[in-house]
């Protein structure tokens, strides 16, 4: 009787460990499906303002620009055809606003009936010309022809180096900035982090005195639990100022600011996974290096590091992983400026703080919004790439301990 | 004069007393078994001549053991140079993770050696010493985990011998090998005795018999007798060590 009940409840339990395992599964599938569906639609769609389009003369030999190309015309960074493989033609910028300073207002008429035979005699009379103006102004006897806009290309948003999802005439996504943002305020968390991390965790595991050590280890694990906006704080009224101060800056929100912060958040994680990974080496393969003459030090260096050397990496890639999804806290000590950094003391914006800061100006459904959403699948496919990377490491360590 | 010397050591664990008031005395170029049933101190007392058990809190050690004639639990005594004279091998074979070579190079590397014609020489040597030499010759740069147990073994016999130790304590060296690696164990004790003093512990009687010219008999804490391995097998003073060899209890 007892065995049978026990044998149901082990059935009940697999079948209960089956359904919940396969429902979490399909629920981040459908989560990563949600993300891709969201924000495919980006891809293949103008970056123009619907109803409005871009003439210019019938000589001007270029047909078409991307938005990247059409944001710096209209900034005024780029002034000549030339650059964009045309005339050597001085480009004249047109807008609705500017039609004055060619017609009286009689000449446009009371009602603006006029207006598309105006805007055709401007286009045609000044070769150098780009116009933007409502596409209900072009008739059939327009004498310019229609400057045609890129489609928004996966390498366009990839490699862009300009991110103005707001911009008008045209929205310009180019993620490279986030990316690089993301990139530098990591690569360097890691680096100031790592170090502290392992020599932390070489004192707490071979170094120190157990009752220091029993101190130490829940103070650690505490760290990691504290919530990311209190660090952000913490960065914001110390980082930054210090910052700010010890290199003269204008301003201190700076990707160094960033990279300090998170590597602060990473501390724990890779204290605690490569102590246990230095306490997993055996205490026979330390007794056989001591009974060799080898000191303390030479030990851990020569045989504990390299022994558990697969634990610790997985330990600081991790705390990469955390380092790259972090939002709040890199939000706000960096700065958030979308632009690409050229050094760690200027402004930076990864992927996760821009999702965070403008996913609520971004209005449902347009291109903004799903631009977010492709940024949240490439933060997707970055972590999902970490976290097989520790795996990797981990089947491999694995395999050398057995 | 001895080459090894424990006058009155006793050792606690805490509060357990695991080592009684231990005098023996060991002659340089001899083997000498410590037996005994298991639990009774044999390898507390071996680690207690190159202060392994230095590493075990809360240990407490009275009375000399002098090795030289120089007491090794002397202030200022540097225990990585003591660890240098008095080479160990464990009970299960404990390469490092490393290659063979490495691994025989260790003991020299950790000593500041980098010389490299030196370091390949005296690993050649210590792997020829230990017969392993040709079985391993032509792989040096594969891992020591790719040997199997009784090779690992004899490395890690090579790995202690590069550092040109005069004392080698064993621990059960051969009780995780099989008939054959033990075989050759035993055969390689016995030619290191020209250059080296041994002490080994085992639980073997017949290998204690076969490879040592005392013999160490503890109990329970306790040095019972302490002999020439022949008398101790054919002609025991104690009751209690006449039983264990036998067989009656242990
Ligand atoms: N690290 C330790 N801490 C506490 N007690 C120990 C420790 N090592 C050994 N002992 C105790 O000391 C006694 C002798 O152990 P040991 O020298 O290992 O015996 P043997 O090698 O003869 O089997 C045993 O009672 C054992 O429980
Ligand atoms: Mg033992």
């Amino acid at each position: 009787m007892k065995k049978i009940f026990s044998r149901l409840l082990n059935h009940l339990i697999t079948v209960l460990l089956y359904i919940s395992g396969s429902i979490t599964s399909l629920i981040v599938i459908l989560i990563v499906f949600f993300l891709f569906s969201e924000g495919i639609g980006l891809f293949g769609k103008k970056p123009t303002e619907d109803g409005f389009i871009m003439a210019v003369n019938k000589s001007n030999t270029v047909n078409h620009l991307n938005a990247e190309q059409i944001k710096l015309l209209f900034d005024g960074e780029i002034t000549n055809w030339s650059e964009f493989g045309g005339k050597n033609d001085s480009i004249i910028l047109f807008r609705m606003d500017n039609i004055t300073d060619y017609f009286t207002e009689e000449q446009i008429g009371e009602n603006f009936e006029n207006l598309p035979a105006c805007i055709s005699k401007v286009v045609d009379s000044i070769p150098g010309i780009v116009a933007f103006v409502g596409k209900h102004y072009i008739d059939k006897n327009f004498a310019g022809k229609e400057l045609q806009v890129d489609k928004i290309t996966v390498g366009d948003f990839m490699f862009g180096k300009l991110w103005f999802p707001t911009a008008h005439p045209v929205a310009v996504f180019g993620a490279l900035p986030l990316l690089l943002g993301t990139f530098w305020v990591s690569i360097f968390a890691i680096l100031f982090a790592l170090p502290l991390g392992l020599a932390t965790a070489i004192y707490i595991a071979e170094v120190a005195h157990p009752t220091v050590r029993n101190i130490l280890k829940p103070v650690i694990e505490l760290l990691a639990g504290i919530p990311s906006v209190v660090y952000g704080f913490f960065g914001l009224v110390v980082v930054v100022p210090f910052i700010q101060n010890a290199f003269n800056l204008p301003v201190g929100e700076t990707a160094f600011a960033g990279s300090i912060i998170l590597g602060i958040m990473a501390l724990p994680t890779i204290i605690t996974i490569s102590e246990d990974a230095i306490r997993t080496t055996p205490r026979s393969m330390k007794e056989a290096s001591l009974a060799l003459g080898a000191n303390h030090w030479q030990t851990i260096f020569r045989v504990i590091l390299p022994y558990s050397s697969s634990g610790i990496t997985a330990g600081a890639i991790l705390g990469i992983g955390r380092a790259i999804g972090e939002t709040m806290a890199v939000l706000m000590v960096t700065g958030n400026a979308a632009v690409i950094p050229h050094t760690l003391l200027a402004p930076v914006r990864t992927i996760p703080a821009t999702i965070a800061a403008e996913l609520g100006e971004a209005s449902q459904g347009g291109l903004h919004y799903q631009s977010l959403f492709i940024l949240g699948c490439v933060l997707f496919i970055i972590t999902m790439i970490v976290n097989l990377a520790v795996e990797f490491i981990s089947r491999r360590n694995r395999r050398v301990a057995s | 004069m001895y080459k090894i010397e424990s006058k009155e050591v006793s050792l606690y664990y805490g509060d357990h007393l695991a080592l009684k008031n231990i005098s023996l005395q060991m002659k340089a170029n001899t083997v000498t078994a410590l037996i005994g049933p298991s639990g009774c101190g044999k390898s507390t007392y071996l680690r207690l001549l190159n202060r392994m058990n230095d590493l075990i809190e809360n240990v407490k050690i009275e009375g000399t053991v002098l090795i030289d004639n120089k007491d090794i639990y002397a202030r200022g005594i540097k225990i990585d140079d003591l660890r240098k004279k008095v080479g160990m091998v464990f009970q299960k074979p404990n390469p490092f993770p490393k290659t063979i070579f490495e691994n025989v190079a260790y003991g020299l590397r950790v000593n500041g050696i980098s010389n490299k014609s030196y370091i390949e020489e005296r690993v050649i040597r210590s792997l020829q010493n230990s017969a392993l030499w040709e079985e391993v010759k032509d792989k040096l740069n594969k891992s020591a985990f790719e040997l199997s147990g009784g090779q690992q073994q004899r490395l890690c016999i090579a790995r202690a011998l590069a550092i040109e130790p005069s004392i080698i304590l064993m621990d059960e060296p051969a009780s995780a090998l099989d008939p054959i690696s033990t075989a050759k164990i035993e055969e390689l004790i016995y030619e290191l005795k020209d250059k080296y003093t041994i002490v080994i512990v085992t639980h073997n009687m017949q290998q204690a018999a076969r490879v040592s010219d005392r013999t160490a008999f503890f109990y329970i804490g306790e040095l019972i007798e302490y002999n020439d391995t022949k008398e101790i097998f054919t002609n025991p003073q104690n009751q209690r060590t006449q039983n264990y060899i036998t067989g009656r209890f242990g």
